[in-house]
Order: C-alpha cells, then sequence, then structure tokens
C-alpha cells in the first residue's frame, strides 16, 4: 500500500466512508471529520507511520502541517518521513 | 418541598444485564461472583469477583462510541437507557433545561488508565490514544448520559469511594425535593475488574479468596463487583400528571463524616446516617421494614453496622430484617448503593427481600435478621439503603412504598 493510499484508508474509516469516496482535494470537513475526529486521524497516522506530526490542536491552522485537504496531509507526511528523526 | 418518586430503574451487573433480570436473580439467591477473566489474572492473589460476564460491548455501542466510553461509561449508558425508557419522558424545552444528571463512581475509567499505563510503561510505547483523558474522567460517564438525552440542569459527578451512589442520589434526592430540578437521573456505576484495579484492593488485605459472606461468623473479606445503577428521581406531581408508572417514593435522607479513621468504620458515624434518615423522612424507626445493608463482608463493617443499626431502633432492631445483597452482586464500589437500591425498590414493590447468600455460621455480633440464604415475602412500608465509605462518609437513603 502507498503511503496516499493508507492514508485515504485512514481518513475513510475515520469519516466512516469508502476509501472510494475520498478524494485527494475533499478536505476533512467536507469528510464530516470533527476536531476529535481530526486528533483521532493525526493519532492514527503518527501509529502508522511511526512519525511525530507537529501538530497543536488548540490552533490547528498555525501548526507547521498543513491540514487543508487529504493532499496536503499526503505532503506533509512525506516530507516528515524523509527527515530522519 | 415537593415528594419525589422513582419512575424509572436500569442495572447491569453480575446477576443481569437488566433491572428484571437483576431481581429474579436477587429473588432467588443467586451468586453472580465467579471467577474473574482478565489479562493477568494470573498474577493476582484474589481472582473471584462479580464481573459482568455475556457483555460484549460491540454489541451495544459503534467504534466511535467505544474510542470515547470506558466500561463504566458503558455500564452507565446500558442502565440509563432502561430508566430513561422504562420512565417515558424525552427532555425538550424547559424540562430539558431544568433537569440533570448527578452520578457516583470512586474509580472512573480505571480499566482506560490501566491499559494506558500498561502500554507507556510495560510496552515502552510513547504515544497514547488522544481520547485517553476525555475517556477516564470521573465525569466522562455523567457527561454523556447528559448529551444522550439532553439534559442540561444541575450535572456532576460524586466520587466518595464506597458512598458515591448514595451521596449522588442524596443529592439528586434533595434537588427535586426542593423544586431547582423536576426530574434527576442518578445512581452509579463502576468498574475496577482489572489487573491494576483488582491489585490495588489486594494490597489492602480485605478481599475474600473464596465467597462474601456478610454477617456469617466465618466471614473472610470482601469481594468486588462491577456494573451501574441508574434511576429516574422526579417530582411526585410532575409524574402523576402525565400518569407514570411511580416504582416507590424517596423520602429522605442523611449524611455524615466519622472524622476518626481513613479505613475503620465507626458505629457513630453509622447510627448518625441511619437516625439522621429516619428524621428527615419523618417516620419512626418502627415504620423501618427491611435495610439494605452496607454489609461488606468485612469483620469490622458488620460487625459495626449491627450495633449502629441495634443502638438507633432499640428493640426493634430485633423486628426488622436487614440483608447484605453483596453477597450476590460484589461490592461495586463506588456503584454499589445504586444496584442495591433495587433490592429496596423490590422489597416496597413486590414485597421480597432479598437475602444475605453465603450465610453459614451465626455471629453473636451480628445477631440481626440478616436474611440468611433465602428470600421472604414480607410487607415492607418503609426501608433505608445504608453505605459507609472509606474515608468514614455515610450516606443513608429512606424510602416508601406508594
Amino acid at each position: 500500500m502507498s503511503i496516499q493510499d493508507k492514508v485515504i484508508a485512514i481518513i475513510a474509516e475515520q469519516a466512516v466512508l469508502e476509501p472510494s469516496d475520498v478524494t485527494l482535494d475533499s478536505t476533512l470537513a467536507e469528510l464530516g471529520i470533527d476536531s476529535l475526529g481530526l486528533v483521532e486521524s493525526i493519532f492514527a497516522i503518527e501509529e502508522e507511520f511511526d512519525i511525530s506530526i507537529p501538530f497543536n490542536a488548540n490552533n490547528p491552522n498555525d501548526s507547521d502541517f498543513d491540514i487543508s485537504n487529504v493532499a496536503s496531509i499526503i505532503a506533509g507526511i512525506q516530507k516528515l518521513m524523509a527527515i530522519p528523526t | 418541598m415537593k415528594r419525589v418518586v422513582i419512575t424509572g430503574a436500569g442495572t447491569i451487573n453480575a446477576l443481569g444485564h437488566t433491572v428484571p433480570a437483576t431481581l429474579k436473580a436477587m429473588r432467588e439467591g443467586q451468586c453472580g461472583i465467579s471467577d474473574l477473566d482478565f489479562r493477568d489474572v494470573d498474577r493476582l492473589t484474589i481472582r473471584i469477583g462479580g464481573q459482568v460476564h455475556g457483555y460484549d460491548a460491540k454489541d451495544r455501542f459503534n467504534r466511535q462510541q467505544m474510542s470515547l466510553y470506558d466500561r463504566f461509561t458503558q455500564f452507565t449508558l446500558i442502565a440509563a437507557k432502561e430508566a430513561i425508557e422504562q420512565s417515558g419522558l424525552t427532555f425538550n424545552g424547559d424540562l430539558s433545561v431544568r433537569s440533570g444528571v448527578v452520578l457516583g463512581t470512586a474509580g472512573g475509567g480505571v480499566s482506560t488508565w490501566d491499559d494506558n499505563y500498561r502500554s507507556v510503561y510495560e510496552d515502552g510505547k510513547n504515544r497514547v490514544h488522544p481520547f485517553v483523558v476525555p475517556k477516564l474522567m470521573n465525569n466522562a460517564a455523567t457527561s454523556h448520559v447528559s448529551m444522550e438525552y439532553n439534559l442540561k440542569g444541575p450535572t456532576f459527578t460524586v466520587s466518595t469511594a464506597c458512598a458515591s451512589s448514595n451521596h449522588a442520589m442524596a443529592q439528586a434526592f434533595a434537588m427535586v425535593r426542593s423544586g431547582m430540578a423536576p426530574v434527576m437521573i442518578t445512581g452509579g456505576s463502576e468498574s475496577m475488574l482489572c489487573f491494576g484495579g483488582v491489585k490495588a484492593w489486594e494490597g489492602l488485605r480485605v478481599m475474600s479468596k473464596d465467597a462474601c459472606r456478610p454477617f456469617s461468623a466465618n466471614r473472610n473479606g470482601m469481594v468486588q463487583g462491577e456494573g451501574a445503577g441508574v434511576f429516574v428521581f422526579e417530582d411526585y406531581e410532575h409524574a402523576r400528571a402525565r400518569g407514570a408508572e411511580i416504582l416507590c417514593e424517596v423520602i429522605g435522607f442523611a449524611m455524615s463524616s466519622d472524622a476518626a479513621d481513613i479505613v475503620m468504620p465507626s458505629k457513630q458515624g453509622a447510627a448518625r446516617a441511619i437516625s439522621g434518615a429516619l428524621h428527615d423522612a419523618q417516620v419512626n424507626p418502627e415504620d423501618v421494614g427491611y435495610i439494605n445493608a452496607h454489609g461488606t463482608g468485612t469483620t469490622a463493617n458488620d460487625k459495626t453496622e449491627c450495633a449502629a443499626v441495634a443502638d438507633v431502633f432499640g428493640p426493634h432492631a430485633d423486628n426488622l430484617m436487614i440483608s447484605s445483597t453483596k453477597s450476590m452482586h460484589g461490592h461495586l464500589i463506588g456503584g454499589t448503593g445504586a444496584v442495591e437500591l433495587l433490592a429496596c425498590i423490590m422489597a416496597l414493590r413486590d414485597g421480597v427481600i432479598a437475602p444475605t447468600i453465603g450465610y453459614e455460621e451465626a455471629d453473636p455480633e451480628c445477631a440481626l435478621d440478616v436474611v440468611p440464604n433465602e428470600a421472604r415475602e414480607a410487607n415492607v412500608t418503609v426501608a433505608l439503603s445504608n453505605a459507609f465509605a472509606f474515608g468514614g462518609l455515610n450516606a443513608v437513603l429512606a424510602l416508601r412504598k406508594i
């Protein structure tokens, strides 16, 4: 499974949708994922890829991790995975 | 002052997953205590408990709910559903704004603490699920009942160890009686039957390895249980106006503190709570036909409780019945008073007194009619429910047949 497929699977599960319903330009709000669902998705992504996402739930838009849509989340993960931890 | 009645009851515990199943088990004197079944139980010295069996959370809740509901919250929601459905109430408008929830629990989400401590300490993980805090907090169950049923009035959780539920129900009663709230959802729950929960209790060395035998001379300690009891306390006029079925009336309560010892019970503290409840309910000692005892099965509690009852009731102590249903469902700690209130309702409404099972040998220090081993039919007008907690905090409720 590619990074993209894994992320889509995680987001689809959180949104209780089929992966085919989640597209790269979907926003989490459009998919019906609320603030708790967002935090849970971040947790699931961290667990899946063994990375630490710089996400602050107090002000998600100010975090150094772009969650505007599925594509930006995937790009952020790829960037984090390229940096040796 | 408003009169207060109970118009709904719900439970899940080791004896049954509903009120009718639980009352049937109490009538038949069944024992819900069995071998504990959970991870690492082989590292425990105490391996019995009143565990809820035949229950799978997945049958009742979806994945998202389960990520937020500790087992004590699950039990609470199951009991609340039964109680509120029985009452026939739906909460809208003014009723929703003024009605609330007061529940008791001693430990809250104990298994959530346990699972996640294991994960970070034993398994060495450095990340926990984001909902650990909202799942384990003591008020989680109360808040979920509030959200599920649109209850927007006074809502909080009471935590006074083994008296939590009785303190919670006393508070709910006071709120309805004063006119502050037309309806309060109240009771309590507990779920400590996990490795860490039982290990902590083991340390006190007051636990029995084989059975809970309250008042019996050969008793050797308490046995933990788990589950929930939830009730609908309603203004009598409000209940009558809508033609609700009334299970019984709540007529008084008293609370006291021993201000003496953190674990040893006090006859005086217990007696003040019992006599205070009679005074608050404006009934005479002779009116009381049944007491649901705290009756933990420890040497200290049972003899102290019997002495307190003898002090308060004088010669009438020999006429009344006092039983401990903990012998059947175990000690539900913060939820215990709620499940035990069911035995009071059965006494008042059905005229059946739940027995103290496991009774084998008379103890001269517990020389009361403890309804040994078999349920009994009796016409009871007034019943009391005792709870005497660690920390010396006591709460006694008085109920009347209606």
